[in-house]
């Protein structure tokens, strides 16, 4: 049985994954790329460059502003920990490099399996920190609702069910495997329809800010 | 043993030191069904729904980041206070009613139905508690525009008639009598005519061609007219072609403020004609920070094309002439702190004028942390200081504010706006700071250096 879901797992379900993860993720795209742009008659201070400082405000706004940092960069910390070892993990364990290079026909040298258990631990660790700062601080427990959570469940999920699979400590090795392929795609599913997108919204919403404000002579 | 009495009853029950809150206490205008009110809400917040707004909606992550940048949340600790919160029954319908999975989260039921108890819980979020300074968009992680969103908030708030009630009679005022706090164009005529003879200062009205005209804010002209006399003095020292006009004088824009599109394009479109019909080819604002915002950002959009003029304020024009040369200005020494305008600066981009003309009045500025584009709000803009049950929330802020402003141990405490500056006073006495923020404007004016 186990043996099927593995199969399940590898054929239909990742292919229904990937159709979902790319067609939801369009959709919400060009659903609101396709909403009124309004023209702004305003006679603009800056003319030259604002599609630059549109671009550049997607990479500067990566740290917060000095202004703010004291407060805010342990946050920023945290949750860069976790997107950067998450990629780590994703992109450069050996196993995983052979799935993408069965999709896209080519390969890139992995990360010892050693370094990747390492990150992936640390990527757990933050993770909770997270949650758990998000449960503890009165503002966030506020506003978390269920996509806070969900999105926060189905990306530890890989990671954990990963290291499971490694650790060994289930016997039932290809079950494991199973479940691990299937939690990928809950990730690649539910994407597209939660705050996950924000990996996207990132560009749109700071690229907009940026050139609304540039033309204006104000920050962004 | 006597009876207690039981007048008034007594809850022994409730915990003692539990009752943090007080009842929420909302404000409606008009005769409407609870359904009528969410729905005109609904159709008013979708009436202006673009990609841009829509960008935002879908881009906040709950990070909370935002709440560190607001006046009133820091003053206050309370997390409604997070600016992002304040638009979230705006966020939920957007997700339902409008968003490109809307029909997913109708058909489940995901999001559910904005309430109209929501919109009144809301009503002190919307109004009370924003000045749409947008310092939390410089704290977003995303970039959210959080103070445009709150605008658009409340544009649905004024339809379905859920305005703090001082706020929106205030407005009513403007829309009815030309001006918000009774500086109608007799009156108007009439405190010109006052500062023509008090500070001996040609001041010219209603004249049929001038290449400038000048508006000034009700906030001036009742409570701080000497700015009318001292725009005048400038302008006659520069020799330019200026007048004040009485059928488009009014600068402040409590359409913009409280939430009417109509009656923000009303009170537009008054300067707009004016101009046109006077052939001027600058209009130049008072010093008031929403003016700036109504005029110089949203006019033309109210217009529904370019302005064949230049809108400009007097910030910015006393900027130019001092860089021009054309302004010689005595030195006055002393050191200042300046207040930014959330309007003028960071949201205007007209931060570096100001420092320019201290620069020339010899002055040496000291910026306090947080200032520029980062400055705090007064807490004051935005409509806040004209609703009265948001008085402590509005003195906490300045609380925040003076501290700042005290920090520089500077001579003198300039702003240019005078909405900042009746905040100041206002929240100043009521706090006891014991000093008094000056106009910049006026700094300048008794600061000039005739040619004999």
């Amino acid at each position: 049985m186990s043996v099927t879901l593995l199969d399940f797992a590898r054929g239909p379900a990742m292919q229904w994954a990937l159709i979902i993860f790319v067609f939801g993720m369009v959709w919400r795209l060009v659903g609101v790329w396709g909403l009124r742009h309004k023209a702004d008659h305003s006679q603009p201070r800056v003319t030259q460059g604002v599609w630059k400082r549109g671009l550049r405000a997607v990479f500067v706004r990566v740290l917060p502003y000095p202004e703010f940092a004291p407060k805010v960069q342990g946050q920023y910390w945290i949750s860069y920990v976790f997107h950067l070892g998450f990629f780590i993990v994703l992109l450069f364990f050996v196993p995983h490099i052979l799935f993408f290079e069965d999709i896209l026909g080519f390969g890139w040298p992995g990360l010892p399996n050693n370094v990747i258990f390492f990150v992936g631990g640390i990527t757990v660790a933050a993770l909770m920190v997270a949650l758990i700062k998000r449960i503890l601080n009165p503002v966030t427990r506020m506003m978390s609702n269920f996509d806070d959570y969900f999105a926060w469940f189905v990306t530890i999920a890989p990671v954990v069910t990963g290291l499971l699979v490694n650790a060994n400590l289930i016997p039932n090795y290809e079950l494991m495997l199973a479940i691990h392929i299937l939690s990928f795609q809950l990730l690649l599913i539910y994407l597209p329809f939660g705050k996950l997108m924000h990996g996207f919204w990132l560009m749109v919403s700071r690229w907009t800010t940026a050139v609304r404000f540039a033309r204006r002579g104000g920050l962004s | 043993m006597t009876d207690p009495i039981i007048e008034h009853a007594v809850d022994m029950e409730s915990k003692r030191f539990g009752l943090k809150k007080p009842m929420v206490r909302y404000d409606t205008q008009g005769e409407m069904s609870d359904a009528e009110r969410v729905k005109k809400a609904m159709q008013h917040f979708a009436k202006d729904f673009g990609y841009v707004a829509a960008t935002y909606m879908e881009s906040c992550v709950h990070c909370g980041i935002c709440a560190n940048a607001c006046h009133f949340y820091v003053t206050t600790g309370d997390p409604k206070y997070t600016p992002i919160w304040k638009i979230e029954p705006f966020k939920q319908a957007y997700k339902r009613e409008a968003g490109p999975f809307a029909f997913f989260y109708k058909l489940f039921n995901l999001k559910h139905k904005v309430t109209v108890e929501e919109l009144e819980a809301w009503q002190e979020l919307i109004y009370d508690s924003c000045t749409m300074c947008g310092r939390c968009t410089l704290a977003c992680p995303m970039s959210i525009d959080i103070a445009s969103l709150v605008g658009m908030a409340r544009h649905a708030m004024f339809h379905a008639g859920l305005v703090p009630h001082e706020l929106w009679a205030v407005a009513l005022k403007a829309e009815e009598e030309g001006s918000p706090l009774g500086a109608n164009p007799k009156v108007f005529k009439e405190r010109i005519r006052w500062m023509e003879d008090e500070h001996e200062v040609d001041m010219y009205i209603d004249k049929e061609q001038a290449d400038i005209l000048v508006c000034m804010s009700s906030i001036e002209i009742q409570k701080y007219p000497k700015s009318m006399a001292d725009t005048a003095k400038v302008l006659n020292y520069l020799g330019l072609s200026w007048t004040f006009h009485t059928e488009g004088y009014e600068a402040t824009n409590f359409g913009l403020l409280s939430g009417n599109l109509d009656w923000q394009k009303d009170m537009s479109q008054k300067i707009i004609d004016t101009a046109i019909k006077i052939k001027a080819k600058t209009v130049l604002l008072p010093e008031c920070g929403h003016a700036y915002q109504a005029m110089r950002w949203h006019g033309a959009n109210m217009y529904g094309q370019s302005l064949p003029f230049t809108v400009v304020h007097i910030s910015e024009f006393l900027a130019d002439a001092v860089e021009q040369g054309k302004l010689k200005l005595r030195t006055v020494g002393k050191t200042a702190a300046f207040h930014d305008p959330c309007q003028v600066s960071r949201r205007g981009g007209a931060t570096q004028a100001p420092r320019k003309i201290i620069e020339a009045l010899g002055i040496e500025l000291r910026e306090p942390a947080s200032s520029g584009d980062f400055n705090w709000c007064c807490g004051g803009g935005g409509g806040v200081i004209t609703i009265h049950r948001a008085d402590e929330l509005r003195y906490k802020a300045m609380e925040l504010k003076l501290k700042q402003m005290d920090s520089t141990r500077a001579h003198l405490m300039l702003t240019s706006c005078s909405n900042c500056r009746q905040n100041f006073d206002d929240s100043g006495e009521h706090l006891a700071w014991g000093r008094k923020i000056e106009s910049l404007l006026e700094l300048v004016a008794d600061n000039l250096i005739e040619d004999k």
